[in-house]
């Protein structure tokens, strides 16, 4: 199921603005990437328009080539409904939806899809929130919102939602920076157990866990204020945080940065 | 000083509202004491005699109410699709310009969509009415009323109108609320690959069902209260009462009262339509309170 | 490391999962039934506006029009013009203006720069909204009862204009209070600093401000009010001719016109309510503009 991902000679605009200059990289099937680097370098922006996420934003622009297994997501006649029916996405501020229980948020992409199959229903709920590793602590409670969850169970509950309906890549924006460490650790687990089945691409500000849950690290990197962001270089992970072949990454991982 | 000043107007606000129910209530008191019929529960509307009085509110209280609610089952569902349309299809650069364009409505005097539902809609509305009459007419809502359909002066002309003019009202208040949708439920929803429909029916609509239902019931309070497009439009009716069907005709509170101002010469004849009056204001005063209490209460502001 | 899986992977599956045609026929649906809606807001309007413009243009075009009253007109005679009704609705807007701003900016600042969190501000906010809700009927009553009933004055264009004044002053509050809310705090702390004292620093930096907002908020609420018709059938009497004074006698206003004359059988009595009509939105219209250009010209400024 999982798919690979080659992104060609990228360039995103937000109207006017360049906001991210050329990267080209490829996100081998069943692996965990993480883009890191300073804050306002495009990271998010480069993950958002990997699911065409970013068309939400007025006036945001991509140019280039995002490959899905070979298939452009902007070729012509592809509807970006089905892309982000395929790339699914977790956020930086864990979403769940709050008039809805937990069951049917971890079912609600099912539910648009059309299955009204209650045993069906209850069966991917549950093989998700166990995939989440969140079905111990909410299974008695599954009809309760999914708002009076902790921020670390809720952002679980989130990543249960999106593998749900099975998609072949989830990219995951920042999604422990908003929890305590202990929820961040359960959240690193799990993406280390979801590497079985989904292609992952984790942006994260903690150079730490990108160390400790992805196989190739990306460094994006902003040469000056309004300049576009640029992927610096990517690579294995072990290579990056050991001996990276450009000097700004070193300076960045070393936190000489600045 | 200053802030007396304005503690003062504040003061003088609240004021003005406990004033309004207490000197209709005063100048109503003498006339229904007069009055040889029960206020509440009869239909009847003589007072032209102060001797002798028999005005009663419960036609004219029917009329009122079947109007404004025939006009928000128009209503409702137009104005939250133009909310939808307005907030979530319409092109960023062009919502603006058609947002301002349904505001227009509601810059249109009611005199005008009155002079406008009597000349012109009601007579584009005849054949409309007479087919459902004919065809329908053993649904009781189509049945035959007490004024000529020939004429206009219906319900249902009266509550299509009304329906065109708080269609703005509704709108605006549940526009606003829609677009204060999180953005971050919204991406979780076209995370899951959820249609743009899909969309709305996770997110827009749960996050503003509130809204819509205190913008409804301010459209209702509106309508409720309308005067003059109805005083135009409805047509006095031959005698019998009003029914079910929406072609009956005869008067609102509001309409009856501006209809008949010229009869206010004697305290005791006004009184009986000051009575009225209060029953209006009574009316709205809970429908609005009622608007009020949903959004406070479900949004928490 | 996971390059022999992609040598053995099978021929290409479809690369997204698709979504069924019953999700995309509804959400078809959907856009389709939403742009309706939108249509059937658009059809009335353009159908009014159409109705009133070509059937008043007539009487608009003859000179008369702007500068003759009715006085002495007999009703199937095409002459005269609504200069007695124009001065009364533009007249008795001003007045109920005059009196609604100045209460109606105390009001809002009350709210927003004394009361704000008090359980009386509160209570003043809710009373706010309920005279926002007040039939303009309702209002008529009580100025019926009140001033000419309890008082003894006589009906006159005054009386409307006390009716019209309780519609319109929760219109200033609002747009007063909506102004104020948006304006600043550190603007109001660098006064304060200065050791300014509390009311010259709302009258010389906070109103200042926030004053086009109002004005603009003002405008509209005229707007608003001018098209009353309900208020003027229980508290004045018609006149055709012209007549300046607000607190004595009878005297018109274009709503009062248009109920005089559409019951005129006549073609030039169809003229005359269908040019009143006209007149009546092209003033709305006109205070509308200038209420839109009063709100530009003060966002340029601020940037
Ligand atoms: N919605 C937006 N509109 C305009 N500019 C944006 C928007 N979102 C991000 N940007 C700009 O794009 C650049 C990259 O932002 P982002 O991708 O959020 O960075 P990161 O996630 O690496 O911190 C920044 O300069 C930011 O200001
Ligand atoms: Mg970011």
């Amino acid at each position: 199921m999982a798919k690979r991902i080659d992104v060609k000679d990228l360039n995103i605009y937000y109207g006017k603005f360049h906001a991210v200059e050329n990267v080209t990289l490829s996100v081998p099937p069943r692996s965990v990437t993480a883009f890191i680097g300073p804050s306002g370098c495009g990271k998010s922006t480069v993950l958002r328009s990997l699911n065409r996420m970013h068309e939400v934003i007025p006036g945001a622009r991509v140019d280039g080539s995002v490959l899905l297994d070979g298939a452009d997501i902007y070729g012509a006649g592809v509807d970006p409904v089905e892309v982000r029916r395929t790339i699914g996405m977790v956020f930086q501020r864990p979403n769940p939806f709050p008039t809805m229980s937990i069951r049917d948020n971890v079912v609600a992409g099912l539910r648009l899809a059309g299955t009204k199959n209650r045993q069906q229903l209850d069966e991917v709920c549950e093989r998700s929130l166990r995939g989440a590793n969140l079905w111990e602590e909410v299974k008695d409670r599954l009809n309760k919102p999914g708002g009076g969850l902790s921020g670390g169970q809720q952002q679980r509950l989130c990543i249960a939602r999106a593998i749900a309906v099975q998609p072949d890549v989830l990219l995951m924006d920042e999604p422990c920076s908003a929890l305590d460490p202990i929820s961040t650790l359960a959240i690193e687990d799990l993406i280390t157990e979801l590497k079985q089945d989904f292609t992952i691409v984790i942006v994260t500000h903690n150079m730490q866990q990108a160390a400790r849950v992805s196989d190739q690290t990306a460094f994006f990197n902003l040469h000056g204020v309004g300049q576009p962001g640029r992927l610096v270089e990517i690579d294995e992970t072990s290579r990056i945080f050991s001996n990276p072949s450009q000097r700004a990454t070193e300076d960045y991982i070393s936190g000489r940065f600045g | 000083m200053f802030r007396g000043l304005a503690l003062g107007s504040g003061g003088f606000v609240v004021a003005l509202i406990a004033a309004i129910g207490i000197f209709l209530l005063l100048q109503a008191l003498p006339s229904l004491q007069a009055n040889q019929v029960s206020f509440l529960t009869s239909g009847e509307w003589t007072t032209g005699d102060p001797n002798d009085m028999r005005f009663g509110i419960l036609y004219l209280l029917w009329v009122t109410v079947a109007t404004a609610a025939f006009a928000l089952v128009l209503a409702m569902p137009v104005a939250l699709g133009i909310a939808l349309f307005l907030t979530q299809y319409a092109p960023r650069a062009l919502a603006r310009v058609f947002a301002y364009i349904i505001d227009l409505l509601a810059a249109v005097p009611s005199i005008i969509f009155g002079l406008w539902g009597l000349q012109v809609l009601g007579p584009a509305l005849v054949p409309t009415a007479e087919w459902l009459n004919t065809n329908l007419g053993w649904f009781p809502l189509f049945s035959d009323g007490n004024v000529s359909i020939r004429g206009g002066g219906t319900i249902f002309t009266a509550g299509i109108v009304l329906a065109v003019m708080i269609l703005p009202i509704i709108t605006a208040i549940t526009r606003e609320i829609f677009e204060r949708t999180p953005k971050d439920q919204i991406e979780g929803a076209l995370a899951l690959g959820a249609t743009r429909w899909e969309v709305i029916r996770t997110t827009v609509l749960p996050f503003g069902r509130a809204g819509y239902v205190s913008g409804s019931m301010l459209g209702l309070g509106r309508a409720l209260g309308e005067t003059v497009a109805l005083y135009l439009i409805l047509s006095g009716a031959s005698g019998r009462a009003p029914e079910l069907s929406l072609f009956d005709g005869d008067a609102t509170i509001a309409s009856k009262i501006a209809n008949d101002a010229a009869e206010f010469n004697n305290e005791i004849s006004a009184g009986a339509y000051i009575a009225a009056g209060l029953v209006l204001f009574v009316l709205t005063f809970v429908v609005n309170a009622l608007a009020r209490w949903i959004t406070t209460s479900r949004t928490g502001k | 490391m996971s390059t022999e899986l992609e040598l053995e992977r099978p021929a290409q599956p479809p690369s997204f999962q698709g979504i069924s045609t019953g999700r995309k026929a509804k959400n078809l649906a959907a856009t389709v039934m939403v742009s309706l809606c939108f249509v059937v807001a658009v059809i009335p309007l353009v159908w009014v506006l159409w109705t009133v413009a070509s059937r008043g243009m007539e009487s608009l075009l003859r000179a008369d029009w702007w500068s003759h009253s009715l006085s002495g007109v007999r009703a199937n005679e095409d002459l005269g013009g609504a200069y007695h009704a124009i001065y009364g609705t533009i007249a008795q807007g001003l007045v109920t203006a005059v009196i609604a701003v100045p209460i109606g900016i105390l009001v809002g600042i009350y709210l927003v720069e004394y009361g704000a969190g008090t359980r009386f501000a509160r209570v003043t906010t809710f009373t706010v909204d309920i005279l926002t809700g007040v039939p303009s009927i309702v209002a008529a009553l009580f100025v019926y009862s009140v001033w000419i009933s309890i008082f003894g004055f006589s009906r006159s264009a005054f009386a409307n204009c006390l009716a019209l004044l309780l519609l319109m002053i929760p219109m200033v509050v609002r747009s007063t209070e909506e102004m104020l809310r948006v304006v600043p705090n550190e603007l109001r702390e660098a006064s304060y600093a200065l050791g300014i004292p509390k009311w010259k620093t709302i009258v010389k930096v906070v109103i200042p401000t926030a004053l086009s907002g109002i004005v603009t908020g003002v405008m509209l609420g005229v707007a608003r009010i001018m098209g009353e018709t309900a208020p003027a059938l229980i508290l004045m009497a018609y006149s055709a001719r012209i007549n300046m004074d607000i607190f004595e006698g009878s005297m018109a206003n274009l709503p009062l016109l248009m109920v005089k004359e559409f019951t005129n059988p006549e073609a030039a009595g169809f003229n005359r309510t269908w040019g009143a009509a006209l007149t009546l939105i092209l003033i709305i219209m006109l205070f509308n503009l200038a209420a839109t250009l009063v709100s530009r010209l003060s966002a340029v400024k601020t940037k």
